[in-house]
């Protein structure tokens, strides 16, 4: 009897735990299901608005369009203009600096430099008409550009050096019967092409994404889940969440991956766990400039060559894209690029005009952050290097004036002449200019966001778990285990295990001789 | 010369399970501290931890049998004859001098094997458990997150759990050397295999204090 019953509970152990071993589950992640269900349902318009009487005219110039939309949505352009798409700058406290106002009016890139005094051709990607210096005014609301973002007619395009004014061949009326909510495109016109070209700035946000595949980006991808610019980036009263560390400084409405995924996405808690310090982009973006090349270097202190005639030129790369131009210096641009990973903590520090720098090469901006701080993780960032004008004298780094509609009006490209270009940027912001100037490194720091890869391209453990050149090899402050060994140890280690081998091989040879003595 | 039956059943199953479960983590631990690659870092690391386990559940088993088989006692160190049996390893056995104690189940571990196996016992093997399940359970703080431990950095944890292993490592190796060390090279190998052991003869009283004891012990 006992035999029977130890033999039926045995068996009945065994088949339950056979079922649980060789039962493999087809695993359905909860969250992300849920997910991309929500995400099937494309938002459509509540609202014809080519049915509307007061846009069946002919709109004669871009200020009527905004005097109508405002004429039904009449409170909207005060958040417009409340918004730092408007006003290039806003009110942040900066660490090291208290409150100050930063954006696009008083801090510099590593591309362009800066828009001061070249907002003739910089205001294209202003969300205005008519910003062409320091007069422009702030509080006109008929200069509020709904059309750059709400245009659903592919029809609206602004015009080149043009203070943001659409380019004179757009159908206005055509326009402004076919408004909505923003597309990948009305978003990417200005940040797809920022700097000059598509995807000079970023790297990872370029005219690719307006049809690309999983593996370039998993959530814009047409095969995918097709997310649109404004499905994450949601906005508030035309506050539009996330920062660009370009001109940003605070951990402040930051759009990140835990607004739609959990702080624990993995069925795998060991990978959960790398949360705490390494950042969902660090894995999930193991490259950027996926389908174009993107600009990772820029030495404007090549610029200013002529051709035998006297007059610019340019050359290109393998890939198509200018190496040289006589404008703008020399570059070089990469496709498929790994990222350089730093701790970063959402704050960022910048150069602002009028700053003097001590260390170099100087940091156009910088991540703030280290290991030790509970609010940095590990982020993947593009690397902007190259050089820029300098005065040695006051320590500043120069706006020049680079752009002018004529010759003689002392800018570079078309004078090519950094002497009078230096002192009529810098006269125009008010700053001093000494006379002299010369060449200095700098360095500008793009987080990676975009161009998520699919889970199964995802970076692989060893990929940073390895002694061997890793990819967080220059990431410190942090014990990785397969990256870092005590020296101290493995000495120890290895001293005793070859003395522990030297010790059997020699009392091996004195039995054995001792026994032929024998 | 006498055959003596000298390791029962769950002595032998505890060696060798535990023998084999420490080959693993030191194959597995040495690939995941990234000395050489063979299963894959992700692969070694979820083997590591399975093993883990299995090492902590059969150690749990093996302590339960050495306090109530009382086989604990064997590990009592004692400093009488320690002298002797050094003495014998390094010239001793050179000279063809006999083995200066006797093995016997009341006592299967000479002076120097007691010192080291509860050298094993207390200090390597509870380094490396204790460092593991630090490891284990490692995590830092993260502002959304719970802290279980923070106060112990965790390259010190490393270290610790890095050190035990090559400790381990060495004992491992002067162990197996040693098994050669008995009547024949094998002889010791084929008791802990066999459970018997061919043994040199005892004198008779020693052997009926033994008998009493096995009687004390299955009454």
């Amino acid at each position: 009897m006992i035999k029977v019953t130890t033999f039926i509970v045995l068996a009945t152990v065994l088949i339950l735990l056979s079922v649980n071993l060789l039962h493999e589950d087809d695993p359905i992640n909860k969250a992300q299901y849920e997910l991309k269900q929500k995400y099937i349902f494309k938002p459509t318009a509540k609202v014809d608005h080519s049915q509307f009487d007061v846009l069946k005219k002919e709109f004669k110039t871009p200020q009527e369009v905004t005097e109508t939309c405002i004429s039904c949505h009449n409170e909207r352009h005060i958040e417009v203009m409340h918004s730092n798409h408007w006003n290039w700058d806003r009110l942040e406290y900066v660490e090291g600096k208290g409150i100050a106002k930063l954006g696009k009016k008083n801090v510099i890139n590593n591309f362009c430099i800066g828009s001061s005094g070249n907002e003739q051709a910089c205001a294209k990607c202003h969300i205005g008409f008519g910003m062409d210096g320091n007069t422009f005014d702030f509080n006109n609301a008929r200069n509020v550009d709904c059309m750059v973002c709400h245009d659903k007619s592919e029809e609206y395009i602004k015009g080149a050096s043009m203070a943001g004014y659409p380019d004179r061949h757009v159908n206005l009326t055509q326009v402004a019967q076919h408004v909505g909510r923003p597309d990948k495109i009305n978003c990417g016109s200005c940040h797809f092409y920022s700097g000059g070209g598509n995807n000079v700035k970023h790297g990872d946000l370029e005219e690719s994404l307006l049809s690309c595949s999983r593996s370039t980006d998993v959530h814009m991808a047409g095969n995918g889940i097709n997310l649109a610019c404004v499905d994450c980036h949601t906005s508030d009263k035309h506050h539009i969440k996330g920062r660009l560390y370009s001109v940003s400084s605070t951990n402040t409405n930051r759009l990140e991956c835990t607004e739609c995924h959990t702080p624990k996405p993995h069925l795998n808690e060991l990978l959960n766990r790398h949360f705490s310090k390494v950042s969902c982009q660090t894995c999930h973006i193991p490259i950027y400039a996926k389908e174009n090349a993107t600009k990772m270097n820029w030495l404007w202190s090549e610029a200013g060559k002529l051709d035998q005639n006297g007059q610019p030129f340019f050359e290109e790369d393998s890939m198509g894209n200018h190496s040289y131009m006589s404008i703008k210096g020399s570059f070089i641009w990469q496709k498929n690029v790994q990222p350089e990973y730093l701790w970063f903590n959402g704050k960022a520090k910048h150069y602002a005009l009028g700053d003097t720098v001590s260390t170099f090469p100087v940091q156009i901006n910088s991540l703030l952050g280290n290991a030790d701080d509970p609010h940095s993780k590990i982020y993947p960032v593009k690397v902007h290097r190259g050089d820029q004008i300098y005065d040695p004298n006051t320590k500043m780094l120069i706006q020049p004036r680079l752009y002018a509609e004529n010759k003689g009006d002392s800018a570079y490209w078309m004078d090519f002449d950094w002497e009078l270009s230096a002192q009529a940027g810098m006269k125009e912001i008010g700053l001093p200019y000494s006379g002299e100037y010369t060449f200095v490194q700098t360095e500008m720091y793009w987080p990676i966001n975009h161009m998520v890869s699919p889970k199964d391209e995802a970076l692989s453990c060893n990929e940073c778990h390895t002694s061997n050149n890793g990819r967080l090899a220059n990431v410190n402050g942090i014990y990785i285990i397969g990256r870092d060994k005590n020296k101290w140890i493995e000495l120890f280690g290895h001293l005793i295990l070859i003395g522990s081998f030297v010790g059997v091989a020699i009392h091996t040879i004195a039995r054995v001789v001792s026994s032929k003595y024998k | 010369m006498r055959k003596v039956y000298i390791y029962r059943k769950f002595e032998r199953f505890w060696h060798w399970s535990q023998a084999a479960l420490i080959f693993f983590l030191a194959l597995t631990g040495f690939e995941v501290h990234d000395s050489f690659s063979l299963f894959g870092f992700e692969n070694a690391v979820i083997y590591h931890r399975v093993a883990s386990y299995l090492l902590l559940g059969l150690i749990a088993f093996s302590i339960f049998w050495h306090f109530t088989t009382g086989e604990w006692k064997q590990y009592i160190p004692t400093i009488s004859k320690l002298k002797m049996q050094i003495q014998y390893y390094t010239v001793g056995m050179f000279k063809g001098a006999p083995h200066p104690t006797i093995k016997s189940p009341r006592k299967k571990l000479n002076p120097l094997q007691a010192m080291v196996y509860i050298g094993f016992k207390l200090i390597m093997a509870p380094i490396v458990i204790l460092s593991g399940l630090l490891f284990m359970y490692y995590k830092t703080f993260d502002v959304n997150d719970t802290i279980i431990i923070s106060s112990i950095p965790l390259n010190i944890i490393a270290i610790v759990h890095t050190l035990g292993a090559f400790l381990l490592l060495a004992f491992i190796i002067v162990h197996v050397y040693m098994t050669t060390t008995g009547h024949t090279p094998t002889s010791n190998l084929k008791g802990m295999i066999t459970g018997w052991e061919l043994l040199e003869e005892e004198n008779i009283s020693v052997d009926k204090q033994e008998k009493n004891d096995h009687d004390e012990r299955t009454t």
